[in-house]
């Protein structure tokens, strides 16, 4: 960790990563919203937790019986 | 007053702000000192300009940000049909720690859970059963993390011992796992998390020293060290295997920092939560991720857009949100907080869809299973329980 740097040493760490994420590219959130809603939207179908299951299909809802693995 | 705002100003820099070095003696693949001063040194540099230049590079930072924050993630997803009522019911309740559970996470199989508590016990699960498959007692109390390892052959753990242990597990129920464990990762405060990379090969670590570390599991080596928070490491999370080889990780200075793990380089930092950040999460497709923190509330970061874009809180939640994880589509996050529920919220219109009670103390750890059928809670009343 930085305890054993100078205060002065650590600011100019700090400094060289602002820099750095400063350039960073970014992407407008009308852009990547958009993508992370259509991401969700192309994935719904399979998330169970989501669209539920009959109570038979899902291994959790019932207990007992028999599990041949 | 300027002065003054200053002066407050670069005290939580450097409270917040504080990025660390490792020491040679730590790592050879650590860039040598020299390397690093691309910064111009101005002969009559001073502690106060070198703050002043911090202060000024954060604030560009938010401005090239807010440039880009066009819309709200939840106008974007109006157009979605909102979510209906949820039944979600504890279908199984593991009991058998002796303490509080502190840890959790599913084995591939999408059956077996390992978990750890602080009576110093590590137990492999059959969920569907709820047998208790093998059972190690660790040296110390406090087993923070514990992890699986993706061939479900090995589990990982450890904690106030500051290590980070690989137990392979046998098919002989008799046999003493304790006497095949592995020392593999050593830090120099507590264990906070762990997390095999796509292999039993290597292992990701989080601690109490404030660093983060990539560890050989064969030969305990520490191959990449991460420096950069200025208080305890409280969590990690790698991104999804097709997005690449980075990582998030959350502390106790509020931030939360993605990580190149190749380099060790930091990418992104976000320092938007007002308190300690006990959870992160990838969204599943790895352009995002979820923090949960002692501010009582959960927060998306998108990474493309490299920003905050959604807060997940309620007036009624005071209490903080220890563990989060995400449905299979992303769409629901669950928030096991320490008022003993478990809060699920519609990721993309922001609020809350249901909450669901049972649990007798904090929630303290919350994974959803590999296939997304369910998903199990773990709690300081000593119990696991999975939610289907």
């Amino acid at each position: 960790m930085a305890r054993d740097m100078s205060d002065i040493d650590i600011l100019k760490m700090e400094l060289q990563q602002l820099q750095k994420e400063v350039k960073n590219e970014r992407e407008p959130v009308s852009k990547t919203a958009k993508e992370l809603v259509d991401w969700v939207e192309a994935n719904s179908a399979e998330d169970i937790l989501l669209k539920g299951v009959p109570e038979d299909k899902n291994p959790f809802k019932e207990k007992g019986g028999c599990i041949i693995t | 007053k300027d002065d003054v705002i200053a002066a407050a100003s670069a005290a939580r820099a450097r409270r917040s702000g504080r990025v660390g070095l490792a020491t040679a003696s730590r790592s050879t693949s650590d860039p040598h000192p020299a390397e690093m001063a691309t910064h111009e040194l101005h002969p009559n540099d001073t502690l106060t300009t070198l703050k002043m230049e911090s202060e000024n590079l954060k604030a560009k930072l938010e401005e090239e940000r807010a440039k880009l924050h066009d819309v709200e993630l939840h106008q974007v997803a109006e157009k979605i049909e909102a979510l209906g009522q949820f039944v979600m019911k504890t279908r199984r309740t593991l009991k058998g720690h002796g303490n509080k559970v502190l840890c959790m996470d599913w084995c591939k199989d999408k059956r077996r859970i390992v978990s750890s508590s602080q009576d110093g016990k590590v137990i492999v699960w059959d969920a569907f059963t709820t047998n208790k498959e093998h059972a190690v007692t660790m040296p110390c109390t406090w087993v923070m993390a514990c992890a699986y390892a993706p061939s479900g052959c090995a589990v990982a753990c450890g904690g106030l011992d500051n290590k980070c242990s690989v137990y392979p597990l046998s098919l002989d129920k008799n046999e003493n796992l304790a006497a095949k464990k592995k020392s593999v990762a050593m830090h120099t405060n507590y264990l906070s998390a762990c997390s095999f990379t796509n292999s039993d090969m290597q292992i990701l670590t989080s601690s109490g020293d404030g660093t983060c570390a990539l560890w050989d599991v064969e030969s305990g080596q520490l191959l990449q060290s991460f420096h950069g928070h200025g208080a305890d490491v409280l969590c990690l999370d790698l991104a999804p295997s097709e997005t690449g080889n980075t990582f998030v990780s959350g502390g106790c200075d509020k931030k939360a920092n993605v990580w190149d793990m190749r380099s060790g380089q930091c990418i992104q930092s976000f320092e938007t939560h007002e308190s300690d950040i006990n959870s992160v999460r990838y969204y599943p497709s790895g352009d995002a991720f979820a923090s949960g923190s002692d501010d009582a509330t959960c927060r998306l970061y998108d990474l493309r857009a490299d920003r905050e874009v959604a807060i997940y809180s309620k007036e009624s939640i005071i209490f903080g949100a220890s563990s989060v994880d995400f449905s299979l589509s992303g769409r629901l996050l669950f928030g096991g907080y320490n008022d003993y529920t478990i809060n699920v919220w519609d990721v993309l219109k922001g609020n809350r869809v249901s909450i669901l009670f049972g649990h007798e103390n904090r929630v303290s750890t919350l994974r959803v299973s590999p296939d997304g059928t369910a998903f199990c809670s773990g709690s300081w009343d000593h119990t696991l329980r999975i939610w289907a």
